[in-house]
Order: C-alpha cells, then sequence, then structure tokens
C-alpha cells in the first residue's frame, strides 16, 4: 500500500499515454485523444461541482465559447495555434467572469439554472450568427496546428498530422491538469473546499465567499475553454450543439461517474464513458439507453462513482489484511 | 408597421404555443413546488404523451369522439408512467442532494426517449386533426384552424380546473401544506408518500395531456423533450419555481416574445427568451409571481 502509494501515477499514466500512437492503430489514436480533452473539461467542472459544491448545468457554454475561439481565429484569421489556445483559456474565462459575477449571487437550483440560461444563450447565439459563427452548420474544416517545424527535428519526424496532434493534446492537457491539481491542493483550493462544506462558517470566518466561488468559477470556465479549444481542432470542426445543455449534462455523468470527491475521478470518468460508448454503440444503437440505465445504477448503487467505489474496496481490502 | 391583421395572427399563435407551454410547464412547477426537484423528464413524458396519442389513434382511429379518447387514454398511461417511476426509483432520492436529484431526472430522459426511439422508431409521426376542428375561420383578416381556438379556450379551461382543485378541494390543501411543511404534514397523519405519487401522476397527466393535444398541430419527433423542456424551464423561472398563476403568466409572455420576436427580429427570438430567464432570474430569482424560497 505505501509503495504503491508512492509511485508518480499521474506520470507514468502520461508516459503510457505517449506510446498509444507507436502500439495503437489510427483509430486508438483518435479514441485516446477524445479521451483525454474530456478528462480535462470533466475535471475543470468538478472544480465547481465537487471541490466548490456548486452544481453547474451549462458548463458546455465555456467549452463551447473556447471551441469556437480558436476555431475561428485558426480558420477565418489563420493565427498560429499557440496564440489561438490561450485565447481560448481567455476568453471563456472572460465569459465566465461576466456570467459568474451573476451566477455565484444564487444559491443551489436558482445558481444551476442561471448557468443554464446563460448557456442556452450561448448556444442561441451560436446558432444563429451565421456570418461568425456558421450558425446551424457550425464551422467544419478546422486547420490543424502547423507540424512542419517539429516533424523536420531528428527524432521527431514520421508521424501523421492526427499523432501530433493526439502529442500536442496530452502535453497541454498534462499541463493544465497540473495547474489544476496545483490549485485544488492550494490555500485557495482548501478554502473552496471549506465553502462547499460550510458556506456559511466561511462567511463567519471573514472568508468573502462570493468572491472565492467567482474564482472558482472562472477557473473552471478557463480550462473548460481550453478543452473546447483541443476539441474543436480534434473534432475538425466547431458545431452549435457544442454549448447545448444536453453536453452540460454529459460532463456531468462523467463526473459523477468518475467520483467528484477525488482530482482525477472525473478523468477516469471521462476514460471509463467514452471506452463503454465505443463498445456499446458496436452493439447497439441505442447507447442512451444504456446510458441512462448505467446512471441510474451509479446513483442508486455507487454514489460516490468509481473512484469512490474504488477507495471503498481498498479500505475494505487494507481491514481484512490487517485483522 | 406590419398589417394589424397579421400582428393579430401572430398573437394568437403565441397565445395557442402559450396554451401548451403552459400545460407542461405547470406540471414541472408542481413538482418542484412540492417535492423541490427540477424534473428534466418531464418534457420526455410531454413526448411520449405526443407518441401515445399517435399510437391510441392507430388502435382507435379518429372519428366520432375516438381521438378524445385516444388523447385522455394517452394522459392517463403517462400519468400512470410517472406514478411507476415516482413509486420505484424517484422515491428514494428525496433529501439526496441535487445533483443526484437531477441526474437521476436526466437518466429518465435517456432512457424513456431512447425506448420511444425502439418503439416508434425516428420517424415523425402525424396526428390528423379530429372531426368538426378540422376547418379554419377568418378572424379579423387572419386565418385561424380551429384546434387552435378550441385549444385557447381549453388551455385556460385546465388552468381554472388545476387551480380548484389546488385552491378548494382537500387534496388541493394537502398539496399545497406539503409544499411549505412536508414533516408537520407528515405529523399531522397525512401520508406525504402517497401526496407525493398523486402530485407526480397529476403532473405527468399534465405533460402526457399536452403532448396529447399538441399532436394534430405539431409532427411527433424524436428530440422534441429536450426542446421544450428548457422552454418549459424558461416559463417557470419566468413565473416563479412553484407558482402556479406564475407558471401562466409566464407561459404568456413567453409565447409572444417568441412570436413577435420572430416578427420584428428573427435571428434573436430565441436568443430574446433565455436573456428574459437570466434576466429574472438577476433581478428577482423567486420569478415574476413567486415567492422567496427560505
Amino acid at each position: 500500500m505505501g509503495l504503491l502509494a508512492r509511485v508518480p501515477w499521474g506520470l507514468v499514466i502520461l508516459a503510457a499515454a505517449f506510446f498509444v500512437p507507436a502500439v495503437g492503430s489510427r483509430f486508438y489514436v483518435f479514441l485516446a485523444n477524445d479521451i483525454v480533452i474530456w478528462a480535462l473539461f470533466a475535471t475543470s467542472l468538478n472544480l465547481l461541482v465537487g471541490v466548490t459544491g456548486l452544481v453547474s448545468f451549462g458548463h458546455a457554454a465555456y467549452f463551447g465559447i473556447g471551441a469556437y475561439t480558436t476555431g475561428l481565429l485558426m480558420k477565418k484569421l489563420a493565427v498560429p495555434f499557440l496564440l489561438a489556445f490561450p485565447a481560448a483559456g481567455l476568453l471563456a474565462g472572460g465569459f465566465a467572469l461576466f456570467f459568474g459575477f451573476f451566477c455565484v449571487r444564487l444559491t443551489r437550483i436558482y445558481f444551476a439554472m442561471l448557468t443554464l440560461a446563460f448557456a442556452q444563450i450561448v448556444w442561441a447565439i451560436c446558432f444563429k450568427w451565421n456570418e461568425v459563427t456558421g450558425g446551424e452548420q457550425g464551422m467544419p474544416e478546422i486547420p490543424y496546428p502547423d507540424f512542419d517545424r517539429i516533424a523536420a527535428l531528428p527524432l521527431l519526424g514520421g508521424w501523421r498530422t492526427a499523432e501530433y496532434f493526439y502529442f500536442l493534446t496530452l502535453i497541454a492537457v498534462a499541463v493544465c491538469l497540473w495547474l489544476l491539481r496545483r490549485i485544488v491542493g492550494s490555500p485557495f483550493g482548501r478554502m473552496l473546499t471549506t465553502i462547499r462544506e460550510n458556506a456559511e462558517r466561511a462567511e463567519f470566518i471573514g472568508v468573502n465567499v462570493r468572491r472565492y466561488e467567482l474564482a472558482a468559477f472562472v477557473l473552471a470556465g478557463a480550462f473548460a475553454g481550453l478543452a473546447g479549444g483541443l476539441f474543436g481542432i480534434f473534432n475538425r470542426g466547431v458545431f452549435p450543439d457544442f454549448a447545448y445543455w444536453t453536453k452540460s449534462s454529459e460532463v456531468l455523468i462523467m463526473t459523477l461517474l468518475g467520483g467528484m470527491g477525488t482530482f482525477y475521478g472525473p478523468a477516469l470518468g471521462a476514460l471509463v464513458l467514452i471506452l463503454l460508448n465505443q463498445q456499446i454503440t458496436s452493439y447497439t444503437e441505442y447507447w442512451p439507453f444504456v446510458l441512462g440505465v448505467i446512471l441510474v445504477v451509479l446513483l442508486f448503487v455507487f454514489p460516490g462513482g468509481l473512484a469512490g467505489a474504488a477507495q471503498a474496496a481498498a479500505r475494505r481490502l487494507g481491514g481484512a489484511r490487517r485483522a | 408597421m406590419p398589417d394589424p391583421s397579421f400582428v393579430f395572427a401572430q398573437s394568437l399563435s403565441g397565445l395557442t404555443a402559450a396554451m401548451f407551454l403552459f400545460l407542461i410547464a405547470s406540471g414541472l412547477s408542481l413538482i418542484f413546488g412540492v417535492l423541490r426537484v427540477l424534473n428534466f423528464a418531464h418534457g420526455t413524458f410531454y413526448m411520449l404523451g405526443a407518441y401515445a396519442a399517435y399510437q391510441f389513434v392507430q388502435w382507435l382511429g379518429v372519428g366520432g369522439g375516438k381521438f378524445w379518447l385516444a388523447a385522455l387514454c394517452a394522459a392517463m398511461a403517462i400519468a400512470a408512467l410517472g406514478g411507476i417511476v415516482e413509486r420505484l426509483l424517484f422515491r428514494h432520492l428525496y433529501g439526496k442532494e441535487e445533483l443526484y436529484q437531477l441526474l437521476f431526472t436526466y437518466a429518465l430522459v435517456l432512457i424513456l426517449s431512447d425506448g420511444a426511439k425502439m418503439i416508434w422508431g425516428t420517424q415523425q409521426k402525424s396526428v390528423s386533426r379530429p372531426p368538426g376542428l378540422t376547418g379554419s375561420s377568418m378572424l379579423f383578416g387572419a386565418t385561424i384552424p380551429h384546434y387552435n381556438l378550441f385549444i385557447l379556450l381549453l388551455g385556460p379551461a385546465i388552468a381554472l380546473t388545476v387551480w380548484f382543485v389546488l385552491q378548494r378541494t382537500r387534496a388541493g390543501r394537502f398539496i399545497r401544506a406539503a409544499a411549505l411543511d412536508r414533516e408537520t404534514l407528515g405529523a399531522l397523519g397525512v401520508n406525504v408518500n402517497a401526496l407525493y405519487t398523486w402530485v407526480f401522476v397529476i403532473a405527468s397527466f399534465l405533460g402526457g395531456l399536452g403532448g396529447a393535444l399538441i399532436s394534430p398541430m405539431r409532427a411527433t419527433t424524436p428530440g422534441m423533450d429536450t426542446e421544450i423542456i428548457v422552454e418549459a424551464f424558461v416559463v417557470v423561472v419566468i413565473g416563479g419555481l412553484g407558482s402556479f398563476w406564475g407558471t401562466f403568466l409566464g407561459a404568456l409572455i413567453y409565447g409572444q416574445v417568441l412570436s413577435f420576436g420572430i416578427l420584428f427580429f428573427p435571428r434573436f427570438s430565441i436568443f430574446a427568451v433565455f436573456a428574459l430567464m437570466a434576466g429574472v432570474l438577476i433581478i428577482r430569482p423567486w420569478g415574476l409571481l413567486g415567492r422567496p424560497l427560505k
């Protein structure tokens, strides 16, 4: 147990993920890329839901804003990825600041409703503003970043563009997750957990609860925007349904499936859900039905998600060994 | 300035839309008011109501009042479904975190709407208008279908009926009491669990009825549930979550904003509706006619 805990699992998984293109087919690279991006999206949501205890039903808005930002910059203005990618985080964070300013004034169900309303506003704009967003048809053919210079370097040549993009995604997401981890572990992050546990008490000890919640909202929005920026390129197109409310519930399901109580739970949820989707859709077209059943089982049997169940199992095993 | 007959037709179509929205949103508001749960699956009950109406019409035919029988059967089937779901599953989530309740209702959306796809496929289903209401009349220079006029009369009638049940009957008094203080009501010897089931049944009946009645006007398609539920959220939020007449007002406002929005700013009418919702939440989170929650 002690030895297992000392292994830097994050780095091990990251290193293993780098080998996917070497050992797997194109399809596995595609799948792994999808998982990595959703892992970031779900982890960003967990900063709100799991860490701060704010249930957002409109997190897809920031994912969509990020996707449109990077997509527009790269496709229409030919801005290089290195600028277009951070711009996604900045703009999504900016919108999160504006929307969040109003949202954190509300509590519980009203908070969820207002996040939903703002997300639907974003969706409606993306859906209707044909000149800029391409409207209902979306914006296809987002270009990949330019990998020519990297491919020309010794030892780094010989991969397909999609594989270069996968490596790039891995690095970007690893950095983002590391940052998020630092944020959650910092005194600021601890204060967010205090607010989740008892906002009133946090207020009593002199914490400006709203300001902390707003900061968490902005950070979560910015990281969701970064995930969206990557996803638009990965998906080879940006569409209004990126910001539709059903997307928000999808990412909530991932977070819940993995377990909101742990840092890596949501990423695990993304992994499991995408793999399950891929497996089940090869048997039946009724994936939503299966997903619904999984969700019901999860809610009734494993409310702590997979990570929570694993922790409980480990505790029981550990207890059995000691006894 | 558009010509007056057009404005008249537009406002009437907004009113018709409002009647349907009211039917759906009132059930949503009732469940929220009493059970304190936002039921995402309510839109799916509405869609299932439309499919069930189609199915009953297939079995019974439309002639000689059979459409009305089909609509009633459909609404009752959905009410029964709501009751079963509440008894078997939903009941165990009361008192749990809101997130679990919301996601459970979302799981229902996934299961039920995919189930509908298994049964009725992805092709749209339409029901012909009941005989006697197939024609249309000229009113102030605008052509108004009779079925729409009928809905305009039926909507307020249903609203008054529900209001009467809530205000003037013993069961209605219990429901209102449960919305205020569940524990006290239980301590007074009322079976609150059964009451909750009945609230769910009534709400599902209203949703199913809305779906059944709209089936002759609009084709029933998969995906109509996720659309309508956000609209219903807008309505209850504007009017006030849990407020009955607030829901009616919210539906009227929504219908007019949407139909005149389409007239004047065709591109931004959906935007206007959600902006209205956000605005109400920011200024008066408990809605125009609602009361703040403790």
